[in-house]
Parts: structure tokens; sequence; C-alpha cells
């Protein structure tokens, strides 16, 4: 069997082992965090296969391609998947410590493993409609993690985000039809030749309705209201999960139809893209300053940081898309891991507001170091990852070979200026959390927690910080497949060969 | 037909969305239950009317009538069915935990989350 | 509720719809009907027992948690999946016995993979109306 078909089965039959452990803690943490293992395991023989520049193609049940429904691993959808695989076993390694066992016992690992069973079929699938029903599976599981447990912030939290999140599902399966009703295929080779010769208005209102369909699930301005409300409900590895992955799977699948399908009237499409890319990233910046929230203030950062990734899909060069490559990896292992580090600190200091925060330098220097490294990170300092993804983003934007003329320099020095906002940001949560000394009565006791769970909370951390200083010191490597990928994501004809050659 | 057909699908939309601005948690619900069938029909009209019989490939043919329907649409309909069938019958779990949780339906007073 | 005629009907009516729901089930490849349907069918069945009869007598009768039904039907559909790259063909490829039979027509891994349809959807219909009544119940 190949690893295509094994990076999916892995997190379902995982799951399936889970909902028959449903009453023993131990079995359940431990086929959750060997699932997620294993799945690294897969994924990187995945990468493997695909590194060198092939695309892999599994077409299921046997049907030829633009009939039946075909899975496709591009470099693209590799990267994504051995970057989700390494932030679900750093979950799930956390999660043994962080969630409790009331919530184990309704199966959290179990819908842990369904989410990811969504996420990567989302990642690999090469058929329109198919990434619909995988987004579905990823929705309904991440519901049920966003409110398991039943506490009253969560759930309020749930109502807001369910509501929005199912609103911008009925938006993809009308664009779905609509597309269909066009073109009479829903394979996204053969969409991507089809596409050509629609009538390029139509075309472009059905564009529309996937930048609506996708952009929710991204949350780009100005469809982001949900994830400040509900991302800081959860426990905090299922915040950390849903902040590294789901909105990247909005922005995989925004890069993905607009790179392979939408790509005639690039002007008027791109051009939102990048109008919408630099509301997305000074909003969230902006939101972001006035939280005094630990996980709140992160959740407005992600929509910032997703402005970026944006704004490369948007200038749509070489670099540029090069750069949303880089960005999203980097960004994934980020995010996640500064969550981590946001339960740490509320589990030493028993609180998530930040002014109730202090004195963690004094109490506990190792976390404080592996709160500066993606912190740094993030901000954008060099030699960190952010820095090279910023650059290349930036560099993108100011390297004047895109189709925008003088609004591409415009962006790249709004992007500059959020740089800036966000090593704000971040020397905020430092000077409160870290720097400021504790508030009367606030004082952190690390040793509140038990050794061995503080071992738990804190190797996923140190092993993600680790990862980021990887990235930040051989970038060449990173960004090597970054490029070729952007390069397979420009000349959609690889592609469209790799997927219906066999046929036609 | 397909005239009609809009018209009912606008209807559906409009309706779906009024029942959408509305602040009581389930007249959301009801909302959305509305706009997923809105859109099932658009779907269904949008991959081409045409009268003629079942998709079935007759006994001893070896390919579909010509006039036979386009099954797709339909197996995309089916699809989405069940899965709002499965999402609506969550969401309405999640509301009723929410209401007891929160004691409110009201979505103007769910704003703990909102709040800085 | 209460009720000696729902009770005694209800008896009677899980019984039929269960048959049904399995009718559905073998009929499903090439004539309406199916996992989904047929499973919804037989959820059906038990929730009209649970009204009648009060959630701890449905429970008891459907036996297993409706995580482990859940948990068998995946498990079963995985290999109706699996079953096409034993026979070194893609994940989910049908494989079929030529020799029809009576009434189900053909066999193959489609029907095993409908089964397993089946039981998913029997397991989550059950689960999330179980919990929704047993909710109920707590409250009155």
């Amino acid at each position: 069997m190949n690893a295509l078909t094994l990076a999916i089965l892995t997190p379902l039959v995982t799951a399936v082992l889970c909902l028959f452990s449903l009453r023993s803690l131990t079995l359940q943490r431990f086929f959750g965090v060997a699932g997620m293992a294993v799945l690294l395991g897969v994924a990187l023989r995945l990468m493997a296969e695909v590194g060198d520049g092939t695309i892999e193609v599994v077409r299921f049940g046997n049907w030829p391609a633009p009939f039946g429904i075909v899975l496709v691993a591009d470099l693209l959808a590799g990267i994504m998947v051995l970057v989700s695989a390494i932030i679900g076993l750093a979950v799930a390694i956390y999660s043994i410590a962080d969630v409790d066992a009331r919530r184990v016992r309704f199966g959290y690992y179990a819908f842990l493993h369904f989410m990811m069973f969504g996420v990567c079929g989302a990642f690999l699938t090469g058929d329109i409609f198919n990434l619909f029903v995988w987004f579905e599976v990823m929705l309904i599981s991440s519901f049920v993690l966003m409110s398991l447990g039943g506490e009253k912030p969560q759930m309020e939290g749930a109502v807001k985000y369910v509501t929005l999140n199912l609103i911008s599902s009925s938006f993809f399966l009308a664009a779905c039809g609509i597309l269909y009703g066009q073109t009479g295929t829903l394979n996204m080779a053969d969409l991507a030749l089809t596409a050509r010769e629609m009538r390029p208005e139509l075309l472009t209102m059905t564009a529309m309705l996937f930048l609506v369909a996708f952009g929710l699930k991204a949350a780009i301005f100005p469809l982001f209201f949900w994830l400040p409300a509900s991302y800081h409900t959860p426990p905090v590895a299922v915040s950390a999960i849903f902040a590294g992955l789901l909105t990247k799977v909005g922005v995989y699948a925004l890069v993905r139809v607009f790179t392979l399908i939408f790509t005639e009237d690039v002007l008027f499409t791109h051009g939102l893209l990048l109008v919408l890319a630099g509301f997305t990233m000074v909003t969230g910046v902006l939101g972001a300053m006035v939280q005094f929230d630990f996980r709140r203030l992160l959740s407005f950062h992600i929509i910032s940081q997703i402005g970026y990734m944006v704004l490369g899909l948007a200038l749509f060069t070489p670099l540029a898309i090069a750069g949303t490559v880089f960005y999203l990896f980097h960004h994934i292992v980020v995010k996640a891991n500064l969550f981590l580090i946001s339960g740490i600190t509320a589990r030493y200091g028993g609180s998530f507001d930040l002014k109730k925060l202090g004195g963690f330098y004094a109490a506990t220097p190792l976390l404080a170091l592996l709160f500066f490294i993606p912190a740094m990170s993030l901000g954008g300092i060099p030699p960190l990852s952010g820095f090279f993804a910023k650059f290349a983003v930036v560099k993108a934007g100011l390297a004047g070979d895109t189709m925008f003329g003088g609004w591409a320099t415009v962006l790249a020095v709004v992007a500059l200026a959020v740089g800036l906002l966000t090593l704000f940001s971040m020397t905020k949560i430092w000077a409160e959390v870290f720097w400021k000394p504790a508030p009367e009565g606030h004082a952190p006791h690390p040793g509140n927690v038990p050794p061995a769970e503080r071992f738990l909370l804190l190797a996923p951390v140190a092993a993600l910080a680790a990862l980021t200083l990887a990235i930040g010191f051989f970038p060449q490597y990173f960004f090597d497949f970054a490029a070729r990928s952007a390069e397979q994501l420009l000349q959609p004809e690889i592609y469209i060969n790799a997927v219906l050659g066999g046929t036609n | 037909m397909e005239f009609l057909l809009a018209i009912t699908i606008g209807v559906l939309y409009a309706a779906a969305f009024y029942l959408l601005l509305r602040r009581g948690v389930v007249r959301i619900i009801l909302g959305i239950a509305l706009l997923s069938q809105a859109v099932n029909l658009l779907i269904f009209t949008a991959g081409g009317l045409r009268e003629g019989g079942v998709p079935f490939i007759a006994e001893g043919q070896t390919a579909l009538a010509a006039t036979s329907a386009d099954p797709l649409p339909q197996a995309l309909i089916l699809t989405a069915i069940v899965i709002s069938f499965g999402v609506l019958a969550f969401t309405l779990a999640m509301v009723h935990r929410a209401d007891q949780a929160t004691g409110t339906d009201d979505v103007d007073d769910l704003k703990g989350t909102d709040q800085t | 509720m209460n009720s000696v005629i729902l009770a005694t009907v209800s008896r009677l009516l899980t019984g039929v719809l269960l048959v049904f729901s399995v009718f559905l089930l073998l009929r499903g490849h090439n004539l309406p009907g199916g996992g989904f349907s047929g499973g919804l069918v037989a959820a059906s069945a038990f929730v009209l027992f649970a009204f009648a009869n009060g959630f701890p007598a449905a429970r008891s009768m459907l036996f297993f948690t409706p995580h482990v039904i859940i948990g068998c039907g995946l498990v079963v559909a995985i290999v109706a999946g699996l079953a096409g790259n034993l026979a070194g063909l893609p994940f989910l490829t049908g494989l079929w016995d030529k020799t029809p039979l009576p009434v189900i027509g053909k066999l193959g891994t489609p029907l095993l993979f409908d089964l397993g349809v089946y039981f998913a959807v029997l397991g989550v219909t059950t689960l999330i109306v179980f919990s929704l009544g047993e909710d109920g119940e707590e409250e009155e």
C-alpha cells in the first residue's frame, strides 16, 4: 500500500481503536500518541516519495481519472501532511497532561484523530466535491472538540464557531454545484482545463463564492469574527491544534483553487486577494494590541499572519508563492507552540489574563527561553523561521515583477509595519508574563504541576521550538522545498498531466 | 421550469438569511437547515434539468440512454443531505447543551467570549 | 412516556422496521435504499422503542454501546476498502463475486462497505438521540 492511502487510513484506524477503548484512559492515550507517531512516519515516507517533484496519484475504486475520485500528493500536499503530523504528535503528547479524564472518556482522542483524518484528506484530495466532504469531516470533529466538556464559555464560543462554519460550508457547496453545472466535472485537474473555456464573468463569480467559503475558514478580513470569539475557549491542546492547523487548511484550499482553477482573470481575483490580505494583516494585529487575554491575543495574531500568506498568494510570483508555502509551515509550528506555552503559564500561574501573570522569568527561565524562540520568530527576528517567511513575501512585493505595480510595494510596506506591531505584541506578552514581578497573590508555582506532567507539557514545546530554530538556521533547505512546490503550483500542467495523463 | 426553481431557490435563500439574522439560536439553526435545502435545489438546477428516465443502465445495455438524467448532481445532493443530517443533529444537541450551560437562547446574551 | 398502546405496538413495529432496514440495505446497490437509509430506519426502530419503553430498555436492546457500533461499522468499511488493496488494486476498488444470488443480486465488497455504513449510521444516530433523550429525562 502506498503512503498516500496510508496517510488517510492511519488517523481513521487510530480513531476507531480509540472508540473501542473508550473506557481505558491509558489505552486511549497510548493509541492517541502512537497513531500520531505512525502518521508522522507515513508523512515522512510520503515526503520522500514526492520530495523530488513527482506527483503521486491514487484513483480510489480504480475509476479512471476525471470520473472517479483521485487522491493527489504534490509537494505542497506532502509538506502540509508532514507539518500536520508533527503538530498532531506534539498536541497528542501535550494532551496527556492537559486534557482531563472526563473529556478523554468522552472520546477526545477519537475525535482528534477523526479531525486529522479530515485534515489529511483535505490536503490530499484532487476532487473539489471530495474536498467539501473532507472539510465536513474535519469540521464535525472540530465542532465536537470545541464543545467537549460543555463549560459555559466553551458553549458560547461553539455556537458562533459552528454557525459561521456551517454558513461557509453552504457557500462552498453552492460553488461546487455551480461549477459542476458550468463545466460538467469536479476533478480539479479537469476543472483547470475546462474552466479556461468557461465564460470569464461566470468563472469569476464562482471564484468569489469559493473565496467567501474558504475565506471564512481561513479567517481573512472581513470574515474572521468567529475566530477570536471561540479559539480561546476549549482546552489548550484543542485550541493549539485549531490555531495551528484549521485556518491553514482554508489557506491551503485558497492556494489550491487560486493557482489551479481560477487563473484566468488574475488581475481582478488576485487583486481582490491583495486588498483583503492588507486589511487582514492590519485588523488582526490592531485587534491583538488591545487584548490582555493570552489566547485571545494569539488568536488575533493568527488572523494577521493569515494576511501574509494570502498576500503571497495574491502577488502570484514564484517567490511570493514560495513565501506563502514557507509561511504556512513556519506558522503552523510557531503558532501551535505559542498556544501550548500559554497553557503552561496558565497551569503555573492559574490564569490566562496577562495582568494576573508575572514573574515567570525568575521562576522558570527555561520556559521563558522556550517562549522567546517562537515569539521572536512570529515577530520576524532573524535568524528565526519567521524572518525568512516574512522576508520572502516582502521581497516578492518589492521586486516589481508583480502585476500590481506600485500597490505591491504599498502592501510590502504594510507587511513590514504589521511585523513591527507583531513584535510589539510579543514584547508585551514578554514584559507582562515573564519580565514584570508577579502581581500580589499570583506568583507562578511550577511545583503545582507534578514533574511527570511538567515533562509531558514541556517536551512538545521544546521539540517545536527546536524545529523553529532548525528552520531558522537552515532556511535554504526548507526554502528549497517551498520554492519547488511554488514552481509546481505555478505550472498547473504538471499537476493536470499527472492526474489525467493515464487516461487521454 | 428553471425560472420557477430559480424563484424557489431565491425565496429559500431569503428566508434562510432572514432566520440567520434573528436572535434566537433555534431560529438560526432553522435558517441553516433551510440554507442547506436551498443549496441542494441550487445544485439540482445548476446541474441541468432534463426530462428523462432514471439514470440506470438498462438490462443488456452498456451505456446510459441519451434521455436519462445526469446522475452526478443527484449523487452530490444525496451526499450533501447525509452530511447536513449529521451536522444538524449535532448542532441541535449542541444548542441544547449551550442552553443548559448559558441559560439563554438569545445570541445577544452570548457575548462573554467577545469581551476583552 | 407511559402508553400501553405505544408500548405494545412498538414491540411489533421495532421488529418490522429492523427487517425492513435489512431489506433496504441488501437491495441498495442497484435500487433505492442502501446503507445510509437502512441504518436510519434501523435507528428509528430503536428510537421508537426508546420512546415507548424508556431509554435504558432501548440501550439494553441495542446490546452494544453506540460507540462500539460506530467503531464496528468503520472497521467493516475499512476492511471492504482494503480488499481492493489485497487484490493489488487501489483502495476501495469493488470486487464482485460472479454468481448472482436471489434478492441480493451479486455479492461484493461494495455490499460489505454498505454494511459498514449501515452500522456507522445506526451508531451515530442512536448516540445523538439517546444522549439528547436521556438529558431530557434527567430534567423531568
